[in-house]
């Protein structure tokens, strides 16, 4: 198994990921007790944000990877094979505006377009075309909570999974728009060239 | 000062050149012993003959009016050039045709993802021999100028564009449910093709696509005979660089039975590939079945860099 190299997201995927490998038999002790380390070869693991899994899966740098299906559906491009629906990690992609009067509504009535701020353009852009109705995308890279209460957009698309943050900053989720959870991906040559070690990992996590 | 040149194309300077035409000569080398004849066509063509050719071919590339207000395209790839060529510069020519060609296409890329607007591509197209004698032909060839390349770690993948249609018609999914499981298989999405296909209670239809490795996989899989005799006309130093991927899949329209890819351990994405078009040359009007691949030299040029030569 060593002779495969896997993309490991850091954040809330991780947790869960480094469980499924132990269980795979793969020793994720060192990942575990090094927080900034990011290479580890004996474990054939790379650790990364879980955005960065598709770039380096899709160049081999990785033959495998796990990140969540919302980092692939804002990635589509990227050729890589998607495996499996590892389960864990689920969490909503939403449309949210401020609780009360629906501000979006009334921008899209009254000025015809309403601006959603998000760090999923190419999701929210694709859903709001796919449903009839005209936005101006404000790509923000921190807290996207904060742009509809001051004033810089009338609604926000960001991924939830308990809607806790959300609530908190007095946002309510007007519209799912897709459920996600962590996929395992492939490498399209190592696909091929590594069948073998990919098909069995992937049979023993089918297995449980 | 700075003058640069369009995103995803690039200056080739002369120690990488060197290095280019040392691939291309080796190569071509190849394609002459084979009898393969080397021929030129423009790289701009009517949009109407690339669309001819395959719709998706002529749709993102780059499109000028000349003088007369027609659309005309860089081309894509060689081969629906080569078909034009077939049908119209030799309509009673005696089949098999051989031609080779090494020349520059033209895709659209997305930004910021380093890819080639324009590459450097080496390939042959065998006309008028059908498969699977046609097939093991191309693919032999394809090995040793892989060989000649300097390549000494490439596999070829090996799959068949029709099997996965054959596989529905034998199951008898419905017409309707059929472009949504072809759209899961062309973007890999196998989660996405179980959950479609879920429904219709036959596992093939998920296991099959994702079956990789050597002959032993065609062994369960009615659908899989033409690549089987297509692997028993294979030369044994061919036949072991063989993968089969029965999910292998092109995005490109026109092929219509066995299809190839190249890999090499060092690199992450295919070098280069094609397949089988028995009903492409017919559209121009010389109904003749064919079989062809190209390589990326630059990506060949890459592979060899990486194997340490």
């Amino acid at each position: 198994m060593s002779a495969l190299r896997i993309a490991v997201p850091r954040g809330a995927l991780m947790g869960d990921t480094l469980d499924l490998l132990d269980r795979l038999g793969i020793d994720t002790a060192e990942v575990r007790a090094n927080d900034r380390k990011l290479l580890f070869d004996d474990a054939g693991i790379v650790t990364m944000r879980p955005s960065d899994v598709p770039t380096y899966v899709e160049a081999g740098a990785a033959d495998l990877g796990i990140t969540g299906k919302d980092v692939l559906a804002e990635q589509a491009e990227r050729n890589v094979y998607e495996l499996l629906d590892l389960g864990f990690g689920p969490c909503r992609m939403v449309f949210a505006t401020e609780a009360g009067e629906d501000r979006a509504a009334e921008a899209l009535r009254r000025l015809g377009v309403m601006r959603v701020a998000t760090k999923y353009p190419r999701i929210a852009l694709d859903y709001f075309e796919r449903t009839g109705r005209q936005v101006e995308i404000v790509e923000v890279k921190g807290s996207v909570e904060l742009a509809p209460l001051t004033g810089l957009v009338e609604g926000i698309v960001d991924l939830t999974a308990t809607g806790t943050t959300l609530r908190e900053n007095g946002l309510v989720i007007r519209e799912e728009i897709a459920a996600s959870t962590a996929r395992l991906i492939a490498n399209p040559v190592a696909h091929k060239l590594k069948a073998g070690a990919i098909d069995a990992l992937v049979e023993r996590i089918r297995g449980g | 000062v700075i003058h640069p040149t369009p995103s995803g194309t690039r200056d080739v300077l002369p120690d990488e050149m060197r290095e280019l035409r040392a691939i291309e000569a080796a190569v071509t080398s190849v394609f002459a012993a084979h009898g393969y004849g080397e021929i030129s066509t423009p790289a701009l063509e009517y949009e109407e003959v690339l669309t001819r050719g395959d719709a998706a071919a002529a749709d993102p590339a780059y499109k000028l009016f000349d003088e007369d207000g027609n659309v005309l395209v860089l081309r894509s790839d060689m081969t629906i050039p080569i078909a034009r060529v077939v049908a119209t510069r030799y309509p009673t020519a005696e089949p098999p045709l051989r031609f080779c060609y090494v020349a520059a296409a033209y895709r659209s890329v997305r930004p910021q993802r380093g890819l080639a607007r324009e590459m450097r591509q080496a390939g042959i197209e065998l006309v008028g021999a059908p498969g699977p004698e046609g097939t093991a032909e191309a693919i032999a060839v394809l090995g040793e100028a892989l060989g000649a390349a300097g390549l000494e770690n490439y596999r070829i993948g090996l799959g068949d564009a029709g099997l996965y249609r054959r596989l529905l018609d034998r199951v008898g999914v419905p017409d309707d449910a059929r472009p949504q499981i072809l759209h899961e298989l062309v973007t890999r999405d196998f989660v996405g093709l179980e959950r479609e296909v879920e429904r219709f209670g036959e596992p093939a239809l998920a296991r099959v696509p994702q079956l990789r490795g050597g002959p032993e996989v065609l062994d369960a899989v009615p659908e899989a005979g033409q690549l089987r005799a297509v692997f028993d006309r294979l030369d044994p130093s061919v036949a072991a660089r063989v993968i089969f991927d029965l999910g292998l899949a092109h995005e490109l329209g026109y092929y219509t039975g066995e299809v190839f890819e190249v890999y090499d351990a060092g690199l992450g994405q295919p070098l280069g590939g094609g397949g089988r078009y028995d009903d492409l040359i017919g559209r121009f009007g010389r109904d003749l079945p064919a079989c062809g691949w190209a390589l990326n030299v630059e990506r060949l040029h890459l592979a060899r860099v990486g194997e340490g030569r």
